[in-house]
């Protein structure tokens, strides 16, 4: 199947819009759209498993921690650069993911949500066990001196909204391919209906496998930059709230589509922003989203633009 | 002190905590042997049990005992009909479907978490104990050559902590009671084994949903109603208690009360065992691998034997 000109239309002209606006945003906007780009793609790398291939995972902020302390410890403690330690973020995101799938997949349903949030659970505890060096909820800051990549200086708003862009675009295609591609369309077969997708030959062990090692890779990558571009890593970006902020954002913007993730983020991030100035309880935002949204709009903002405008949105 | 006498203090405290979270575990595997869904909003009802308490004994005043029978019967009352509420509005429209139940139960707790805060505050407010005397447990051990009795310091229960053993233990048998020889516990029997049989022979299976959602919640609020004069009402009370409680009801087998019973046992007592000699970040490391492992591996929990 080819892509269709006005769906590649659309996905473009988003990234287009998104790389215009840095030169209009007043500062403070400026700041918040880099960091929406970021959770962005943590968003789009938690869709791929839950959105199409139908896993719901409650453990997500463990391969978001494993990008962002891969990156931030290597930094800290081995003196690594910039890029090698975004790769050893990577890296060690897409070890967890694939060690954590090995273990979860053997289980369905309810029970892989548990197994993920138990596992999650571990990791955060893991973190603050070995406070000597993660610093525990506390955090460690990464300074200035460390955050200069091939001479660009990553605190520079500018040059942190050019990084945050170009990490969501990436993320961002690299979703709108897969899920055209022969194995995305397996893998939304599976969601729909893994009994028949195996009887038709093919390895639904493998294809999971798969998937869930891309979205914690993808997870991963968006905790490694976060930790870079906004110079911090703490224990808090494992911790349960982190694993529930990406199903809210998949969940608002629209399960099992490519723009939702975005969709999602944005929304969820200027609500809570806006929130926020009047009481410090915003938690309770997302709480009553969650309810109202598995009440009323199971499929999110652009799975109703897709159920009753557009059918073939990918 | 010495190593005997501290083993079974920490026993004694293990069991507080094991009667305690035998309480709160069991109403979430009611709610899961009954409905099949799971309710991540346990936690919360769990801490409103608490707050409640503290609202009434401050409403009531006079002696701390008065306050606190009228929270034992006021609170997991008004929890129990929250849940129920919440069931009728949110689980019932949603056909109580596994994964989404998860996703609104989890909107839930944060719903209650934050409406707690705003209202009752940040503070962690302690509820007075109706009764508190002190019981000196005598230690017998050889001294020098001499067989004798010692009361070693600071080797002492208070006699609330034994209260909380007891009256958990009273609670559990009615649940079981409840369970196996009542008209309603045969009608909840009936809808876990096969709930479309038990609708077709007129059983109102809703209305066993909501009671049991309601019974579930109340017992995690009656199990924080007898620790808060131990420990104190905050609005974040509530997440240790739902990790435990997961804990206990998936090594019990998911579903299973006297599983549940005994698994919070066994959890209560070594933890209280546990973090008296390791690191408790250390002991709930181990926790909750030793649960996701336990359902990779062995999904009818520890102790249970059907399948499930």
């Amino acid at each position: 199947m080819s892509m269709g000109g006005r769906v590649l239309g659309l996905h473009l002209g988003l990234l287009v819009v998104l790389f215009a606006l840095q030169f209009v945003l007043p500062a403070y906007h400026h700041g918040n759209i880099a960091r929406i780009m970021v959770l962005a793609s943590y968003a789009v790398g938690y869709n791929i498993l839950f959105g199409y291939t139908g896993l719901l995972s409650l453990g997500h902020a463990l391969f978001f921690a494993a990008g962002m302390y891969g990156m931030g410890l290597t930094i800290q403690h081995a003196g690594f650069t910039p890029a090698p330690a975004l790769i050893a973020g990577i890296l060690a995101g897409a070890l967890v993911a694939g060690g954590l799938a090995l273990l979860a997949l053997r289980t369905s349903g309810v029970a892989f949500m548990i197994v993920t949030l138990m596992f999650a659970q571990a990791g955060y505890l893991t973190i603050l066990y070995f406070g000597e060096y993660t610093r525990g909820d506390e955090g460690f800051v990464i300074q200035q001196a460390q955050r200069v990549l091939w001479g660009i200086d990553l605190s520079d708003p500018t040059a942190r909204y050019f990084a945050a862009w170009g990490l969501f675009s990436v993320c961002f295609l690299l979703s709108l391919w897969l899920v055209q591609s022969r194995f995305g369309r397996t893998l939304i077969a599976i969601r729909e209906n893994e009994e028949r997708v195996r009887m038709l030959g093919y390895d639904t062990y493998a294809h999971k496998l798969g998937a869930m090692v891309v979205s914690g890779t993808i997870s991963a990558a968006a905790g490694a930059f976060y930790g870079l571009l906004f110079g911090y890593a703490g224990a808090t970006f494992g911790s349960v709230q982190y694993s529930i902020f990406p199903l809210l954002w998949v969940l608002l913007g629209g399960a099992g589509t490519v723009l939702g993730p975005f969709v999602g983020t944005l929304f969820m991030f200027y609500l809570i922003d806006l929130s926020s100035g009047v009481t410090s309880a915003y938690m309770l935002i997302a709480g009553v989203a969650l309810v109202l949204l598995t009440l009323f709009a199971p499929q999110g903002l652009t799975g109703e633009v897709r159920r009753r405008l557009w059918k073939g949105l990918p | 002190m010495e190593f005997g006498p501290h083993l079974i203090l920490a026993t004694l405290e293990g069991a507080v905590t094991a009667a305690v979270l035998a309480l709160t575990a069991v109403g979430l595997s009611l709610v899961f042997g009954v409905m099949r869904v799971v309710n991540i909003a346990h936690g919360e009802f769990y801490m409103l049990g608490a707050v409640i308490a503290w609202y009434v004994a401050q409403m009531l005043g006079g002696h701390p005992a008065l306050g606190f029978v009228a929270a034992l019967v006021i609170a997991p009352l008004v929890v129990g009909a929250l849940a129920a509420a919440a069931d009728v509005t949110i689980l019932k429209r949603i056909e109580y479907d596994p994964e989404r139940t998860i996703v609104a139960t989890i909107g839930l707790l944060y719903i209650i978490q934050q409406l707690t805060l705003m209202t009752y505050g940040p503070e962690a407010r302690p509820v007075e104990a109706p009764f508190s005397g002190r019981i000196e447990l005598p230690w017998f051990d050889w001294f020098e050559t001499l067989f004798g009795m010692a009361q070693p310091w600071g080797w002492s229960i208070t006699s609330y902590k034994l209260f909380v053993i007891f009256a958990a233990g009273a609670v559990l048998c009615g649940v079981w009671a409840m369970m196996a020889r009542t008209r309603i516990g045969l009608l909840m029997r009936a809808t876990q084994a096969d709930r479309d049989m038990a609708l077709a022979f007129g059983i109102p299976v809703e209305r066993v949903y909501a009671l049991v959602f309601g019974i579930g919640a109340g017992l995690a609020a009656l199990g924080a109603v007898l620790i808060v004069p131990i420990q104190q009402a905050h609005y974040l009370m509530g997440v240790e208690p739902l990790l435990l409680a997961f804990i206990v009801v998936i090594i019990g087998g998911l579903g299973s009360l006297p599983g549940t019973v005994l698994a919070a046992l066994f959890i209560g007592l070594s933890d209280g065992i546990i973090s008296v000699f390791f690191s408790p970040t250390l002991a709930k490391i181990l926790a909750t691998l030793l649960v996701g492992l336990v359902l990779v591996f062995r999904p009818q929990g520890l102790f249970g034997t059907r399948t499930a």
